[in-house]
């Protein structure tokens, strides 16, 4: 944790109420997000109980299963949540923008002008937590290579036909979600931890509930006691009054409401089937009736959540957007594009794991990503780049002279002035370390040539960015008096060296990988 | 332990054994690798691994390996991790090599050590093309991995390469057809500031190390080992083969009276002096200052750290070795830090006292961090602990590798500068990374060997007030 963010942390616990880290919203926020709020039955890892979603704050849609180790229901219950979730993600295939690009002809080397679809506008879900993130990539490796009644070989349980498409949707935003600044997929906690400091530690904030009690607490109730009633105030059946937010429940509402819920229906159910031959409308009354309580008592327990996000995306939006927001937004929209052609053309799912070199190409797009995220955050936000100030990775100051230089060197002489500037920032101005200027219109490179810690200032020389000819262009060079922004940290990540193909695997890492794997068929119990 | 098990500690402290000559130990290990290397047998595997303890003479054995290549008729590429490596191999081999012609590759925007220009052999291009005639092309990992040839070596050395990450040997490993790998398991393992929890336990995961993809994919390569360390003194190898390499013990080259420090000024009295001292006569010395939570740059911490090294340089230190005795200037003693604000904030200190810390201007204390200070050698080393005056113990700070790099950097004598309290720190923070299937438990964790070096300090230990 930086200084700045261990401050604001103490301020919180002082003032008892979240303190900013950021003077704009670093993450894109869409105009109609999907809400998405998932609950996972106890027992089994990644056994789905019920889901709450949609994109209208008034009209939250459940999902549930009534009886979780049935994997029947379980795949109904599914195919109810791909039914709602697939439409909204596919809404945004259609409208697209055509690219222009250079490609390189493979075979004759020449270049030629393509154009790429790249869609308008990208699906974005926002889960309560990292543990929803979690539960969805857990969904989709357990749905993705089912297969349907539409297989040449359905084998014994098909599932149905959105289920392994849900199940590759899934994975690619949950896998989407790993890359640094990305925003398909979002979790709430996240969200508010990146912008504000609470006066509790980080896995406090886990708890979507807890986190948010710090942000406008009633008058006369610290954050800290808000927060502790959140976690903790329970009515006089001893549930909570304000439920985690999953995807795990709270013990005492499994053994003292659900489960007394699900052994009710199941009994209807089974008393349903005893009569098969005349079902009376007593038991099909019952089985309605058993299902309504499971329905409500996941009810009860997802709202507080579903409002609690809704609630972080009011906080969030009334932040401004941060400058590099649609830059980085358009990585979002080329990896849903890809997706969505990849689901076109009718490729296989997403491996089990990935081979050697998409892991290592993966891990290349992460640092690259984390690198990129890290410059636009500094350069988008005063509050970012004060950390990198107070680390001494940058300095802030007003520009005392401009004093003209040349570099004679060759054949014509080229503009090399030296900047004096002040500044109350303490860099690790090492004479030689190049520097470069921030929130300038054209990238710009100076040379640290000298500093004077105990006058304050730092002498630069200015390398680039001033135009061809002998004079720097007007406006090239900051006037004396004004304030500019140097940092010791390049402003343009570098490129990630490029990797062989899969096929050229080499003998270190196993050579090129095997054939294509496929879930062995299922042999679990199923009902 | 939170894994419940129980490691039983190695056979014996392997200095135990003087009737066993180090060097024909060394030389007969030696032989073997190098063997194994230019001689391979029909069918053996196209990888040779070799572990070395700290100081073993790995450098050596890249420079002989490399001259016996290239004196058998071939060409070989070197790769090491860090441009300083590579400029430091490239100087030994020029000067132990001056038959071998050696390219130096370069990014386009790194110019390498200005030093390389004295040597006649050694070319330095941008490009390999330019290089391809040499006998030697050296460079970094990251710069190897945008090479694109059709000619391919036959033999690569890969140095340091347990701190070479899988996916940087996955993008350079088609350019060689066999490798010698050399490396310390010991030391820091390779790092990334993003997620990789997704491919953890898988053989290939890219972030782990080099050395352990390549050995879990080529199950048939044995690790040689280099069993001599003539870098530590005899008062350190037991300490750190039993804190750090419980599985592959070495010893010392030099016995209990080969390395000497002595001074030729009387002590003032003080804590600083008394700390110099006990680490003169025992090789170790514990400089405690109260227990007290700090922020990282701890002030007091970094001005005892600062007082501690002005005092071994005014008060005349003499170094005597088995190569002959040299007074103990700056640029022989180190300064050894966890983060890189502890390290500029030591060099501030220094610098108000009047020590040079910036190496372009003649004789100079070297003050680093431990990532930086790997594969580097002193006479006198100053260590603020990693732990020091912190709240909690994170796996950063507990992590082996970074205690190993910073307690085997002195040939003669090591001094602690730390906060009281940190085993107490440490039993308040067992290690609490999860567990993931697939992925082999490093023994000694952290933790432990936190414990074993501390104890030993303890037994050094001087008390600053």
């Amino acid at each position: 944790m930086s200084l700045l963010a261990t401050l604001a942390r103490l301020e919180a616990v002082r003032s008892g109420h979240a303190e900013p880290l950021a003077t704009v919203r670093h993450r894109h926020l869409s105009d109609r997000p999907m809400v998405l709020v998932p609950l996972a039955a106890a027992g089994e890892a990644g056994a789905p109980l019920a889901v709450l979603l949609g994109t209208e704050r008034a009209a939250p849609r459940l999902h549930l299963v009534p009886q979780p180790l049935n994997r029947s229901q379980r795949f109904e219950f599914l195919a109810g949540f791909a039914a709602e979730l697939v439409p909204y993600l596919e809404s945004y295939g259609a409208e697209v923008e055509q690219i222009e690009r250079t490609e390189k002809d493979p075979e004759t080397g020449e270049k030629t002008q393509a154009f790429r679809e790249l869609c308008a506008d990208a699906p974005q879900l926002i889960v309560p937590n990292s543990g929803s993130v979690q539960h969805l990539a857990l969904l989709g490796r357990s749905t993705r290579f089912r297969r349907t009644a539409e297989d040449p070989d359905p084998g014994p349980y098909p599932a149905p036909t959105r289920v392994p498409l849900l199940g590759r949707w899934l994975t690619h935003l949950t896998e989407r979600a790993q890359v640094p600044g990305s925003s398909l997929l979002l979790p709430m906690t996240g969200l508010l931890a990146r912008h504000w400091a609470t006066g509790q530690s980080h896995l406090e904030d886990q708890h979507l509930g807890a986190q948010l009690a710090w942000h406008q607490p009633p008058f006369g109730i610290g954050g800290a006691e808000l927060a502790t009633r959140m976690e903790t105030e329970r009515d006089a059946a001893g549930q909570l009054l304000h439920p985690p937010a999953g995807p795990a429940t709270d013990p005492a509402f499994d053994a003292r409401v659900l489960a007394p819920a699900i052994t009710r229906h199941d009994t209807a159910l089974a008393a349903l089937a005893a009569l098969a031959t005349a079902p009376g409308d007593q038991a099909r009354l019952r089985v309605k009736q058993t299902a309504e309580e499971l329905h409500a008592a996941l009810l009860q327990v997802l709202l507080p959540t579903w409002q609690d996000v809704w609630r972080g995306l009011d906080l969030l939006r009334a932040l401004p957007p941060a400058a590099h927001l649609a830059e980085r937004w358009e990585g979002d929209r080329w990896s849903y594009t890809g997706h969505r052609d990849r689901l076109a053309a009718g490729e296989p799912p997403q491996p089990k794991q990935d081979d050697a070199v998409t892991a290592a190409r993966k891990l290349a797009q992460r640092e690259r990503e984390q690198a990129r995220l890290d410059v636009h955050e500094a350069l988008d936000d005063p509050l970012a780049m004060a950390e990198h100030r107070l680390s001494g990775e940058a300095f802030a100051g007003v520009v005392t002279e401009v004093v003209p230089e040349y570099d004679t060197s060759g054949r014509s002489p080229k503009p090399r002035p030296l900047l004096v500037i002040r500044t109350t920032d303490r860099p690790h101005a090492d004479q030689g370390r190049k520097v470069y200027r921030a929130n300038h219109s054209s990238a710009q490179e100076a040379v640290i040539v000298g500093s004077d810690p105990a006058e304050g200032t730092v002498t630069v020389r200015v390398l680039n960015g001033m135009g061809r000819k002998k004079e720097p262009e007007p406006g090239s060079l900051p006037d004396p008096g004004e304030r500019i922004v140097l940092t010791l940290f390049e402003l343009t990540p570098r490129q990630s060296a490029p990797l062989p193909e899969p096929d050229d695997t080499p003998w270190t890492h196993g050579g090129p990988p095997g054939g294509s794997d496929r879930s062995p068929t299922a042999t679990e119990e199923w009902e | 332990m939170t894994t419940g098990m129980t490691i039983s500690p190695p056979s014996s402290p392997t200095n135990e054994r003087p009737d066993e000559n180090p060097g024909a130990a060394a030389d007969s290990a030696v032989a073997a690798i190098l063997a194994a290397t230019v001689h391979p047998a029909p069918g053996a595997p196209r990888g040779v691994v070799v572990d070395s303890p700290p100081g073993a003479g790995k450098s050596t054995l890249v420079v002989r390996a490399a001259r016996e290549l290239v004196a058998g008729g071939e060409k070989l590429m070197i790769v090491a991790q860090t441009n300083s490596q590579v400029d430091d191999l490239v100087a030994r081999l020029a000067e132990k090599g001056p038959d071998l012609t050696i390219g130096r590759l370069h990014a386009a925007d790194s110019k390498p050590a200005a030093e390389l220009s004295r040597y006649a052999n050694v070319t330095a291009a941008p490009k390999v093309g330019d290089l391809l005639e040499q006998d030697v092309v050296i460079s970094t990992a990251a710069k190897w991995q945008w090479v694109k040839t059709e000619a391919r070596w036959r033999h690569a050395i890969v140095d340091e390469a347990y701190q070479m990450r899988s996916d940087a040997l996955l993008a350079v490993a088609g350019l060689f057809e066999r490798a010698l790998f050399v490396g310390d398991p010991g030391q820091l393992d390779p790092f990334t500031v993003v997620g990789t929890d997704q491919w953890a336990g898988l053989s290939y995961d890219p972030s782990s190390s080099a050395v352990v993809t390549l050995l879990a994919h080529n199950p048939e390569i044995r690790p040689h080992r280099l069993p001599v360390s003539w870098r530590l003194p005899y008062s350190a190898a037991p300490l750190i083969s039993a804190a750090f390499y419980p599985y592959t013990p070495f010893r010392s080259g030099t016995g209990p009276e080969d390395r000497r420090l002595t001074t030729s000024t009387a002590p003032d009295g003080s804590a600083l002096d008394a700390a110099i001292d006990e680490a003169a006569e025992h090789g170790w010395a514990l400089l405690e200052l109260p227990a007290r939570h700090t922020v990282r740059t701890d002030p007091q911490a970094v001005a005892a750290t600062a007082a501690t090294v002005h005092r071994l340089l005014t008060r005349g230190l003499t170094a005597h070795s088995e190569q002959g005795s040299t007074p103990l200037t700056a640029d022989r003693i180190a300064v050894g830090t966890a983060h890189r604000d502890q390290a500029a904030a030591v060099r501030a200190a220094l610098l108000k006292l009047g020590v040079p810390v910036d190496g372009s201007a003649g004789p100079a204390v070297t003050v680093d961090t431990a990532n930086r200070l790997q594969g580097r050698e002193y006479d006198v080393t100053v260590v603020l602990h990693p732990l020091s005056g912190r709240p909690d113990a994170t796996a950063f700070h507990l992590e082996t590798g970074r205690l190993c790099v910073l307690a085997t950097r002195h040939r003669h004598a090591c001094i602690v500068v730390a906060r009281a309290g940190i085993p107490e720190l440490l039993d308040e923070h067992p290690a609490t990374e999860p567990v993931q299937l697939g992925v082999t438990m490093k023994f000694p964790d952290g933790w432990e060997a936190n414990h074993a070096v501390l104890a030993q300090l303890n037994e050094h230990r001087v008390q600053l007030h």
